[in-house]
């Protein structure tokens, strides 16, 4: 008995955080859709609903209604699975984000590690995908992505490793509270530019979706998906968009804490500190996307190892030798 | 304690049954497949008995990395086609088979002698269960180890990563020639006067550009 109580508590638990997150994921193609006709003098999607904001809801019921077709020549558990293995490894990173001092689902001492080990399994949807079509143009998408990915998260990593310089944990919620004096954003500001950049190609987002560039690849790796199964990839896709913004937000804008620790701003609770941080990343993310045109491929690969991986490292070395110089390394 | 057992059960399982898969399995992506689950449930073994930050390492380096780059090869390669080669055909005389039973009959022949070890000199096994700190996390007690008692073999293990790496890139690099490369520098560095050049064209005779 007492079993089934712990675990209906922890399914109450992850309902209460997976619900929001989806419902967030639908508003925030809205959004960005918005933004991005706001940026071309265009209305966007204003007519379901107020403002538009039910045209997710709208476009997801016709997913639902439409026919899922799976090509005969495919490799069809495979190609079943990939989109699965997309959603899942979205949304099971949610587990260890930290909406407040004690507002989290599971509190683990290696919770960045295991972002970063998810976010770095994310690849495999992708891949999986691009093969099982049996396809040419999803084939090369799935080829790209994996070298993009892959490239992407050696600088990410290394960012990472700044931060936990300055931390001296590997849990999220130590690295939020590390920041009640002066969040990392200043101190470490040309990491979060290149943080901001890498999350952008790590998540396919322009101007780096060359995985999908339709003008080359028709849609990449999923140009052989419909119906509910494109629904999951693109569901997929922005709640990892959704969980970079808030890593981005943990690492470096301080995570649940109010920017002012003063009197009226102490009263709003963590949690809408967090989803306000995440959604000024998320709208610089949908400006860039309406702004920058797309990179091409020998210039994507260039700029992840031959400018980011170098400036990262001499970063890394620069912020050790500056906080043992001035002894404030963390203790245990 | 059951639920823990039950789970330890669950994952080993997996573990043993994606190992064989990843053998037995007709197509070479399939045995990839089953090579990253493989990978993913002895992380999950490793999280449950503890090594939290080995778990996690082993998903990022081997999952996110490594098996990617296995995948990647095994796409690119028509492996299935090579592998009919190799044990159907009379007419080549397989090099592959010796050199793959050797290499199968040295790792046997090493599992024996650890098993051995531990079941003649039970004091072995004594020294690789050291306690879990408690009072510190994971990531703090490996750090505390591995940069203090065994820095120089950490060090030497990584100049030897880095070697390997540099080979790596030694053996693949080959400057080709006629290639068309963009140079960054020089599209930068052009001024007005090299790129434009005003003509004076005499009628009926054209010009040459191209020199």
């Amino acid at each position: 008995m007492e079993y089934i109580n712990l675990v209906f508590e922890e399914v109450y638990k992850i309902l209460f955080l997976l619900v929001p997150v989806l419902v967030s994921v639908a508003m925030i193609v809205w959004l960005d859709r918005r933004v991005w006709a706001f940026v071309q003098k265009r209305q966007g999607p204003n007519v379901v609903g107020p403002f538009g904001l039910l045209q997710s809801l709208a476009d997801a019921l016709k997913y639902i209604f439409k026919e899922i077709i799976i090509p005969a020549s495919s490799n069809k558990i495979i190609f079943i699975l990939a989109p699965i293995i997309t959603m899942t490894l979205a949304l099971i990173a949610w587990a260890v984000i930290p909406f407040g001092e004690d507002q989290v689902l599971a509190n683990i001492n290696v919770g960045i590690l295991y972002i970063f080990a998810v976010s770095s399994l994310g690849v495999y949807g992708i891949i999986m995908g691009g093969w099982a079509s049996n396809s040419k143009y999803p084939f090369l998408g799935s080829i790209r992505s994996a070298a993009q990915m892959v490239s992407y998260e050696v600088s990410i990593g290394i960012i990472i490793i700044n931060v936990l310089l300055c931390v001296g944990s590997l849990n999220l919620s130590d690295i939020v509270l590390a920041q009640q004096n002066i969040w990392f954003i200043i101190p470490l500001f040309p990491m979060f530019v290149i943080f901001f950049i890498s999350a952008l190609a790590e998540t396919n987002r322009p101007p780096f979706d060359l995985p999908e560039a339709e003008a080359e690849l028709v849609a990449g790796y999923q140009t052989e998906y419909s119906g509910m199964m494109y629904a999951m990839f693109w569901l997929g896709e922005y709640a990892n968009i959704l969980l970079m913004c808030a890593l981005g937000s943990i690492l470096f804008l301080g995570g649940w804490l109010s920017p002012i620790d003063l009197y009226p701003f102490n009263l709003i609770p963590g949690a809408i500190w967090l989803i306000l941080k995440i959604l000024l990343l998320f709208i610089l993310f949908a400006l860039v996307k309406a702004v920058v045109p797309r990179y091409r491929y020998d210039q994507l690969m260039r700029l992840g190892w031959k400018i980011f991986l170098p400036f990262s490292l001499t970063y890394v070395v620069l912020t050790a030798s500056y906080l043992f110089y001035f002894n404030l390394l963390p203790s245990l | 304690m059951v639920a823990h057992a039950i789970f330890f059960y669950v994952f080993s399982i997996i573990a043993v049954i994606s190992a064989i898969m990843v053998t037995v399995s007709k197509n070479t992506v399939h045995s990839v497949f089953f090579l990253i689950l493989d990978f993913i449930s002895i992380s999950c073994l490793f999280i449950m008995i503890g090594a939290e930050f080995l778990g996690m390492i082993m998903l990022i380096v081997y999952v996110g990395a490594v098996a990617v780059l296995f995948l990647f090869v095994v796409m690119m390669l028509n492996v299935a086609q090579q592998k009919n080669q190799w044990f159907n055909s009379e007419s080549t005389s397989s090099s592959h088979i010796p050199v793959g039973l050797i290499i199968s009959t040295i790792i046997f022949f090493e599992l024996i002698i650890v098993v051995g070890g531990w079941k003649y000199k039970p004091e072995l096994s004594n020294l690789n269960t050291s306690q879990i700190p408690n009072e510190i996390s994971n990531t703090h007690s490996l750090g505390q180890v591995l940069y203090t008692d065994f820095i120089h073999i950490f060090q030497i293990s990584g100049m030897i990563l880095l070697i390997a790496m540099i080979g790596a890139i030694v053996l693949t690099f080959r400057r080709r020639e006629g290639l068309k490369t963009q140079s960054y520098l020089k599209q930068i560095s052009r001024e007005r006067s090299e790129g434009i050049e005003v003509l004076e064209i005499p009628s009926n005779k054209g010009v040459k550009i191209d020199d």
